[in-house]
């Protein structure tokens, strides 16, 4: 299985995760992952509901130690 | 069978746009929202950033209205191309640095593109005759659909029987009559509409999305420009003039000085990228100095990040400055009292 395509959200606030996210998942296809990495806590909220309204998956959501938030989402699409 | 009929719909999140886009979706055309993101959004900023603010609401709005009308949202940033705008207003600005006229032709316009790129057949914004003085008035709606170039593929739902009819009402694509006539400064008819299409939560009603509305948030742009050759910015510029107390004791520099927790944290962020100071005998802020902080004004920085910690009253403490890719050096000062700062420092 390929791996997930890594998007470095760190420091920027939201929109700007979402918008990250949306740009990588434009150039992919169903079935690929991505892990975007944020720090807003904004994106805890934001980045599930941008998921949810284009009906891709969000597999997981956790806090690292370190702070950041990691989430990993499949690309389904409507 | 009758094609599907495709519209664009600009949300910002407040109720008119999403109450428009709702009327479009209830004569059987498929919707999709975009947003864009100037770098002004009051959305959730600051809420994330200050601590004391992390009990309020962090969702994104325009999100928030997409889930509640089950439409793809397209979040578009616009940061760049949307510096024209607010340095260069064909129509000026409102009562503070608001270009609201401008930016509503190039919201419009840039979802034209957008519609054109996607295949699309016309756009739709919440807009409402009278609502706004600057922006949405009777004589300002044709002048946005031509500047705009989507013309009479923008269709504004709320007001619509109030205008000359648009493609998608002349095509039959939509029922003028199961539009609207709203007009006016009143969200009665808003009110009752959201109550029909069982809308009830939204966003607090008519602007306020928007920091270059703010008086506050205006004046300290109008400082940034003011002190800098050019009044290009970038956008951790304007995302800084949100955070903080701004001081500007001498016209070359500026101090930002967190006012809490959540602030210093995010300042942080910052230190590899500005001049900073913080005391090191007492508990205090963060400071960073915006502009080119002079040796000789090295005492004064510090002694007004003196203020504004534990330090405020202790007579002398220990201040440590850094500047990016030099040594920290530490700074024994007198603190400054009340009287030495003057409020004319403060922006």
């Amino acid at each position: 299985m390929a791996e997930p395509t890594v998007v470095d959200a760190r420091r920027l606030l939201c929109p700007m995760p979402v918008i990250r996210l949306q740009q990588a998942i434009a150039g992919l296809a169903p079935g690929d992952e991505v892990e975007l990495l944020s720090t807003d806590p904004g994106s805890r909220r934001d980045v599930p509901a941008w998921c949810r309204v284009h009906r891709h998956e969000v597999l997981g959501c956790e806090e690292r130690g370190d702070g950041v938030i990691v989430t990993r989402v499949r690309v389904v699409g409507r | 069978m009758a094609k599907q009929r495709k519209a664009v719909a600009l949300i910002s999140g407040g109720l008119d746009s999403m109450l428009a886009a709702r009327a479009v979706m209830e004569q059987g055309i498929h919707v999709e929202g975009i947003n864009f993101f100037t770098g002004f959004c009051v959305e959730g900023h600051t809420h994330a950033i200050r601590r004391q603010d992390q009990h309020k609401q962090k969702r994104n709005s325009a999100l928030w209205v997409a889930e509640q009308l089950d439409i793809p949202l397209h979040i578009v940033d616009i940061v760049e191309d949307y510096k024209d705008v607010v340095l260069n207003p064909r129509h000026g600005y409102g009562a503070n640095l608001n270009p609201c006229l401008d930016c509503k032709v190039f919201m419009v316009d840039r979802a034209r593109q957008w519609a054109d790129e996607h295949g699309f057949d016309f756009i739709v914004t919440g807009e409402v005759v009278g609502q706004r003085p600057k922006s949405q008035r009777r004589e300002t709606m044709p002048l946005i659909a031509a500047e705009s170039g989507a013309d009479d593929r923008l269709l504004r739902p709320l007001c619509a029987r109030l205008l000359p009819p648009t493609l998608a009402e002349r095509e039959g694509w939509v029922d003028r009559q199961r539009l609207y006539d709203f007009s006016g400064r009143s969200r009665k008819p808003q009110m009752a509409l959201a109550a029909e299409f069982g809308f009830d939560e939204y966003s607090q009603p008519a602007g306020g999305c928007c920091f270059l509305t703010d008086p506050n948030y205006s004046l300290k742009l109008r400082d940034l420009w003011d002190h800098r050759p050019s009044r290009d910015y970038q956008l951790d510029d304007i995302m800084l003039l949100k955070i903080g107390r701004h001081l500007r004791p001498k016209p070359g520099f500026k101090l930002i000085v967190s006012r809490e927790e959540g602030e210093n944290n995010f300042l942080m962020g910052y230190r590899k990228q500005f001049v900073h100071l913080y005391c090191t005998s007492h508990p205090g802020p963060l400071v960073l100095v915006d502009g080119e902080l002079p040796a000789e004004d090295e005492q004064l920085a510090a002694r007004i990040v003196t203020r504004f910690g534990k330090s405020r009253d202790a007579g002398r403490a220990d201040v440590e400055l850094v500047r990016p890719g030099q040594p920290p050096r530490v700074l024994r000062v007198d603190t400054m009292s009340a009287a030495d700062l003057p409020q004319s420092w403060y922006l």
